[in-house]
């Protein structure tokens, strides 16, 4: 246990929370704007699972990462389009369709890994880049500055997303959407498009979610990669209260504790891990107790729209 | 009005359409696989053909898809429960597992108690542990407001790490211990614990506890005042309020009941199927995905109990009948799991017309005079 309180170790394990929280980070930012506009989609995991392949893919194929990282993109927005179409204009039940997505995004990333790699493989992800003076501060730099653009591009989101959503009016009509889909109708603002639009954006960043576990973070894919952190993407948009900021604290919580887990399996602990990794999902369900008495939940989330309709 | 206005004005007055929407987003689901087969460069005839006969083709192949089906039958009633008292259970995978693990534990600590004893036994362990389950996110729910789907999602996520714990300790083959082999599985259950068997298939009494249990929670739902409550809080909890019901309770009640069963269907996997409990370290190893293939089940069976009978008999034939496919026309078994999702996709969003179909129905029948004091739904065209 005494290496434990080692400087060294303790950044190493919070630089790792720090790097990991990236695709909670993309996932969480996306739906934050989708369940602000009152639609809770539950395919995330499905979403990254697909964009995780298909920015695999592409990289491997053509060595490009930036061609991997816009198939992601390609591929997220398609299927964020596909639940918006499902849950806005089709109105349909968005719990169960959620998961219609999901076990579709399972099999398909499956099904296609088998198809068209069936070997697993590995792919030179974005590389370190330290950021020069920044980097050499000790402890500070390996925490902060010595990430990959991806890490690097989660973290900058957080501030502009708090932007769009507080200072734009794109942000105040994606809330009014969200929270009075009624009177946002009646003031001229198109309930549908704009739902439309949150969605997408949310599968987009689902799938650059999903690009970055495959490849800036671990550089692999594999049937299921994902396990579960797009469910968990879904409950941390409650958990930071639909706000970029409390987003980005559930998120560092949760990667932090992926992290601590990770070491506790490494430095072989006699603390059973699998109670480490019960934890997040411990912390979730208390979490979304808490986060009930929020009150700037978005009103009409999981409500479908329809003129007339009180 | 245009070519496309006329036909959907044509498609809306075909009432008797009505009940079929769900069959055929389900056939639009499969004619997308068969187009993705067609993709793979396989024959999708072919490959459809394969799976019908790896699913029925012969009595083992049909015993097989009876088996597989049966998970699906109970997860499915249990979906029925839930969703009919508003309740949406991501869980089943979850409850399976506790399910499978209070049987396991059950059967291993009694080893000496005779058949008739230790299987009832199994089960009520089984039910009550998968009960427990659902209580934690039906309380959270019904009293505190705390979204359900997520809820059962982590409480999924919390099982499969119990069930890991225990079977790389607790629980473990003692056999494992001693050769040092730790692989994360129990010794095999006392032969006293397993459902009776029809030889040589591994049919087992597993099915025919699930049509009971499905039939008992139609009787359930639409037979005694239990469960005329819990569809009255899942359609209209306000109202239900207003009549005097105690919503909470009978909302939490759906999903306590929808875990219970759940619990039920891990607890007859192991003691009909595998006679032992095994992890491969996620939930899937041993649900085999079940507890999301029971929503797709349900689903399919209109969120009718009696439906999920013969959905069962469908999805799990699918399972069964896709490694036959595998091998035929070389397209991995992941294919069906897409599929699946596709028809989650697509009958919940033909629900749509369903119910505008329902409501030009009702319009039809009602008198002119009285259709003047009608808004909203039904003068909706």
């Amino acid at each position: 246990m005494s290496d434990f309180l080692t400087p060294a170790v303790l950044v190493g394990i919070a630089a790792s929370g720090i790097r990991l929280a990236t695709p909670y980070l993309y996932a969480t930012i996306g739906e934050t704007f989708g369940q602000l506009s009152g639609v809770l989609n539950l395919g995330v995991e499905g979403i990254m699972l697909m964009g995780a392949f298909a920015a695999f893919y592409v990289a491997l194929t053509t060595g490009n990462l930036w061609l991997g990282l816009l198939a992601a993109i390609v591929v997220g927005a398609a299927m964020g389009l596909a639940m918006a179409f499902i849950s806005v204009t089709l109105k349909a039940e968005q719990g169960i369709s959620g998961i219609g997505v999901y076990l579709f995004g399972l099999g398909m990333s499956d099904l296609l890994f088998q198809k068209m790699l069936g070997r697993v493989a590995t792919v030179n992800g974005f590389p370190s880049l330290p950021i020069p003076v920044l980097s050499q501060i000790p402890y500070l730099g390996q925490l902060f500055f010595k990430h990959n653009l991806l890490v690097y591009g989660a973290y900058l989101l957080v501030p502009i997303a708090w932007l769009v959503i507080n200072k734009t009016t794109w942000g105040l009509m994606i809330k009014s959407v969200g929270q009075n889909p009624a009177a946002a109708d009646s003031l001229g603002v198109s309930v549908n498009m704009v739902r439309y639009l949150s969605v997408t954006f949310g599968g987009l960043m689902s799938g650059i979610a999903g690009a970055s576990l495959s490849i800036a973070l671990l550089n692999v894919f594999q049937q299921n990669l994902t396990s579960g952190m797009g469910f968990i993407a879904v409950a941390l948009v409650y958990f930071g209260g639909w706000s970029p900021w409390g987003v980005l604290g559930g998120s560092l919580l949760f990667s932090t504790v992926n992290a601590l887990q990770n070491w506790v399996q490494v430095a072989n602990l006699p603390i059973p891990s699998d109670f480490a990794v019960m934890m997040p999902y411990v912390l979730t369900i208390l979490a979304l107790i808490f986060a009930v008495r929020r009150v700037n939940q978005p009103a009409a989330l999981t409500k479908t729209y329809e003129r007339g309709e009180s | 009005m245009s070519f496309f206005g006329q036909v959907r004005e044509w498609l809306l007055t075909q009432y008797w359409l009505r009940s079929l929407v769900p069959f055929l987003a389900a056939a639009a689901a499969f004619v997308i696989g068969a187009i993705m087969l067609a993709i793979l460069g396989a024959n999708p005839l072919e490959a459809y053909a394969a799976l019908i006969q790896g699913a029925f083709g012969s009595l083992n192949s049909f015993a097989d898809t009876i088996v597989k089906a049966t998970p699906l039958l109970f997860v499915g009633a249990g979906i029925c429960i839930a969703f009919r008292g508003g309740m949406i259970n991501i869980g089943g995978e979850g409850q399976m597992v506790v399910g499978a693990l209070a049987g396991t534990i059950a059967a291993l600590s009694l080893p000496t108690w005779p058949s008739w004893a230790l299987i009832p036994l199994c089960l009520m362990a089984g039910f009550l542990a998968g009960a427990v389950w659902g209580t934690v996110p039906g309380i959270l729910k019904a009293y505190l407001n705390v979204n359900e789907i997520l809820t059962t999602i982590m409480m999924n996520g919390i099982a499969v790490q119990l069930m890991n714990f225990l079977l790389s300790g607790p629980i473990m083959d003692p056999v494992q211990i001693q050769q040092k082999s730790y692989i994360p599985q129990t010794a095999q259950l006392p032969a006293a614990s397993f459902l009776p068997r029809l030889a040589p298939t591994r049919l087992n009494l597993g099915v025919g506890l699930a049509v009971v249990v499905a039939i008992l929670a139609w009787v359930l739902l639409w037979r005694t005042t239990w469960g005329y409550r819990i569809r009255a809080v899942g359609l209209n909890p306000q109202a239900s309020r207003r009549a005097g019901i105690r919503v909470e309770r009978y909302a939490a009640l759906a999903m306590i009941l929808a875990g219970a069963l759940a619990g039920l269907a891990g607890v007859t996997q192991v003691i009909g199927v595998n006679h032992r409990l095994f992890t491969d370290g996620s939930a899937t190893g041993f649900t085999g995905g079940a507890g999301f293939n029971g929503i797709v089940a349900a689903l399919f069976g209109q969120l009718h109990p009696l439906g999920s009978i013969p959905a069962s008999v469908i999805f799990g034939a699918l399972i069964v009948g896709a490694n036959k496919m595998q091998r035929v026309v070389q397209v991995p078994t992941a294919l069906i799991t897409a599929l699946n999702g596709l028809v989650v996709v697509f009958v919940v969003a033909s629900e749509i017309w369903r119910r505008r179909i329902a409501a030009r129905e009702e319009l039809a029948q009602t008198p002119l005079e009285s259709r003047l004091t009608m808004d909203g739904e039904a003068a909706e065209s």
